[in-house]
C-alpha cells in the first residue's frame, strides 16, 4: 500500500515502515537505545530527504521509548533518579557540543577528525565490552560461580553521594552527571542520540545492573527526544506526521516485544549481543569514511 | 544602443526562423488535465500532450521536429562532492547551484541535438544540461561536473527524463506525447513547453501550464506543520506518546505480561 508523505513529498509503501518502525523498537526496547543509527541510513535509501528523516525519527524513538519505559516501569527496572541526573548532564552537555560543533566546523577539517575518532572510541568501547561479556558468559556456562564485579573503584570516593535504590547504588552524583555531559557533547556533535554509549558507561563506570540500565536509557531518551522533535517541528518544519505515525505504530510494538525478550535474557548474553552491536555501528561508520562511495556527489538545499 | 538591438536583432535570427517563415506554421496544444491533486494514496499521473501544426502554406523546406517540455517548479540546491583526503571519504568542494528543476520531462520526435543547435538551447533552456544554472562558476575549477551530477542523480531517482522519440508525429501535423509525473512530486506550478523545430532551429512554441497541488488531509497537515508549528509538534508528541501507551496496555490487557 502506497501512501503520500505530505512532508517529505515522496510517496512510500506502508508496510515497509510498520516493519522499519517495528525492528527498530525491538532494538530499543531490548537494549535501550534509540536506534536513529539504524533508522536514519535506511530512511535516507528509501529516499525521504535527510531533514525530514532526521526529525521524524527524533518522534518515532519518543514513542517507542515511551512505550518500552512502560514495560520496564512495571517490572521496576527503571531508576528515575538517575534517569534525571543524566538527563541534567545531558542538556549541560548537548548545549556544549553545539557550541563545540560551530566552533570545529570554523576550523575546518576538524569535522573528519571527529567522525574518526568517533569511530575509534566505538571500536574500543565495542571491543572492551565484546571481550568482558564474552568471559562472564563462559565462566558462568562454566558453573563457577559469578564474581560480583568490584563495587568500589574511584567513583565512590567522589562527594555528593546520593541514593540510586532501584540501581541499588549509593554513589556521588558528579559521575552519571559527567557521562550526561559527555554523551550529551557526542550526541550533539555526532547528531545521533547517544545510547549506545550511554548504556555502557553506566555499566561499567557506574556499575549498575544490566536490566535497570535498558529502563533507565529509554526514560532519558524520552526527553531529549521529544526536545528535539519540538525544535525541529518549529524551526525547520520537517516532522512528517504521516511518515512518524507508520513508523511508530510498528516501533511500540517492536519496543514491547523487545523488552520482554531483554529481560529474559541473562545479563551477559544481553551484554554480548550490545557489544556486537556498538561494533556493527563502528564497522558501519568506517566503512563509510573508507569505502569510494559510489556517487560521490550529493545534493543538498540551497542557501547556507 | 543601436548596436545593443542590431544584437538582439541578430541573436534571435540564429534562434528563430525569419518571421516569414514563423507565421506560416503555429501550434495548437492542449493537455489531458492541467490540474493535478496530491492525495494520501497518490502514486504518480500520466499527462498527455496533444496537439497539431496549423499551416496557412504549404509545409517548409527542411527537418522538423516537435520537442515537449515538462518542468517543475526550480529550486536553489547545493551540491558537494566528496574526495579521498588522508585516506579517508569526506565532503571538500561545494556548489551553489542558483536553480535546478525539481522535475524535468523531455519528449521529443527524435536525438535531441538533430532537433536543436546547441545555440538555441542555451537560449530557450531546453535540454536537461541547460535547465540546471550555475551563475557563480568560480566557486570551483569544474562547475560542469557539478551540474552533471545534479542531472545523473536526479535521472537515477526519476525527476529527470529525456525520452527521444517519446513524441509520436504523424502526417507531420499531428503529434502526442505522454509524460510520466512520478509519485515524489513537489507542489507548484509545472510548465509545458513544446517547440516546433526545422534545421535545429525554433519555428514556433507554446506555453501552459500545470498546477500541481495537495488536496485534504495532506493540504491540511502541509499547512498546519508551516502555520501553526508548534501545534503541530505537540500534536506529534501527543500521538507518540498516545501509541505508546497504547501499545503497552494492549500488551498487559490481551497477553498479561
Amino acid at each position: 500500500m502506497q501512501i503520500y508523505l505530505p512532508i517529505a513529498e515522496i510517496s512510500v509503501n506502508a508496510y515497509l515502515l510498520l516493519g522499519l518502525g517495528g525492528l527498530v523498537g525491538f532494538l530499543s526496547g531490548m537494549f535501550g537505545v534509540g536506534g536513529g543509527f539504524l533508522l536514519t541510513p535506511m530512511l535516507f535509501f528509501i529516499g525521504i530527504p535527510p531533514a525530514v528523516a532526521v526529525a521524524t525519527e527524533a518522534n518515532q524513538i519518543v514513542a517507542s521509548s515511551f512505550s518500552g519505559v512502560l514495560a520496564h516501569l512495571r517490572r521496576r527496572t527503571v531508576d528515575i533518579k538517575m534517569g534525571i541526573v543524566l538527563q541534567t548532564g545531558g542538556l549541560l552537555g548537548a548545549g556544549l557540543g553545539i557550541q563545540i560543533f560551530n566552533s570545529l566546523k570554523a576550523m575546518g577539517q576538524v569535522d573528519l577528525l571527529v567522525k574518526l575518532s568517533y569511530v575509534v572510541f566505538l571500536g574500543i568501547v565495542g571491543g572492551l565490552m565484546f571481550i568482558e561479556s564474552v568471559r562472564a558468559l563462559m565462566k558462568s556456562r562454566g558453573g563457577a560461580p559469578m564474581p560480583t564485579r568490584r563495587r568500589h573503584n574511584w567513583v565512590h570516593a567522589l562527594p555528593f553521594k546520593m541514593k540510586f535504590r532501584a540501581s541499588g547504588l549509593y554513589i556521588s552524583a558528579i559521575p552519571p552527571l559527567m557521562i550526561g555531559v559527555v554523551v550529551g557533547i557526542l550526541a550533539a556533535i555526532m547528531g545521533v542520540g547517544g545510547g549506545f554509549i550511554m548504556v555502557p558507561a553506566m555499566i561499567y563506570i557506574l556499575g549498575m545492573p544490566t536490566k535497570v540500565v535498558v529502563g533507565t536509557s529509554l526514560f532519558q531518551i524520552i526527553v531529549t527526544t521529544a526536545f528535539t522533535t519540538m525544535m525541529h517541528a518549529t524551526t525547520n518544519h520537517t516532522v512528517d506526521i504521516a511518515l512518524a505515525l507508520l513508523l511508530l505504530t510498528g516501533g511500540v510494538i517492536g519496543a514491547q516485544l523487545g523488552t520482554r525478550v531483554g529481560l529474559k535474557m541473562r545479563a551477559e548474553q544481553l551484554r554480548v549481543l550490545l557489544a556486537m552491536m556498538v561494533l556493527g555501528v563502528c564497522i558501519k561508520l568506517g566503512l563509510d569514511l573508507l569505502l569510494e562511495p559510489s556517487e560521490p556527489y550529493s545534493i543538498g538545499p540551497g542557501g547556507h | 544602443m543601436t548596436r545593443f538591438t542590431a544584437l538582439i536583432v541578430a541573436l534571435f535570427a540564429t534562434v528563430f526562423l525569419p518571421a516569414g517563415a514563423a507565421r506560416a506554421e503555429s501550434l495548437v496544444a492542449g493537455l489531458s488535465q492541467n490540474a493535478v491533486q496530491i492525495t494520501a494514496t497518490f502514486v504518480g499521473s500520466e499527462i498527455l500532450i496533444f496537439g497539431a501544426i496549423k499551416r496557412d502554406a504549404p509545409i517548409p523546406e527542411g527537418d522538423m521536429g516537435v520537442i515537449v517540455t515538462v518542468e517543475g517548479p526550480s529550486e536553489p540546491i547545493t551540491v558537494r562532492r566528496k574526495e579521498k583526503r588522508m585516506g579517508i571519504w569526506v565532503n571538500t568542494d561545494a556548489v551553489e547551484v542558483s536553480s535546478a528543476p525539481t522535475f524535468y520531462a523531455i519528449a521529443t520526435t527524435g536525438p535531441f541535438h538533430d532537433l536543436v543547435s546547441e545555440n538555441v538551447d542555451k537560449l530557450l533552456h531546453i535540454s536537461i544540461p541547460a535547465s540546471i544554472k550555475i551563475y557563480d562558476r568560480s566557486q570551483v575549477e569544474d562547475p560542469e561536473n557539478f551540474a552533471e551530477a545534479v542531472r545523473r542523480i536526479r535521472e537515477k531517482s526519476g525527476l529527470y527524463k529525456l525520452d527521444e522519440g517519446g513524441v509520436t508525429l504523424r502526417e507531420n501535423t499531428l503529434f502526442d506525447a505522454r509524460i510520466e509525473l512520478p509519485a515524489n512530486l513537489t507542489e507548484g506550478t509545472y510548465e509545458t513547453r513544446i517547440f516546433l523545430t526545422r534545421g535545429g532551429k525554433v519555428v514556433t512554441e507554446t506555453v501552459s501550464s500545470i498546477d500541481v497541488h495537495k488536496v485534504g488531509l495532506e493540504r491540511w497537515l502541509y499547512k498546519l506543520a508551516h502555520e501553526q508549528a508548534v501545534l503541530y509538534g505537540l500534536m506529534s508528541l501527543a500521538i507518540a506518546v498516545a501509541a505508546g501507551w497504547g501499545a503497552s496496555t494492549f500488551f498487559r490487557v490481551f497477553f498479561n505480561s
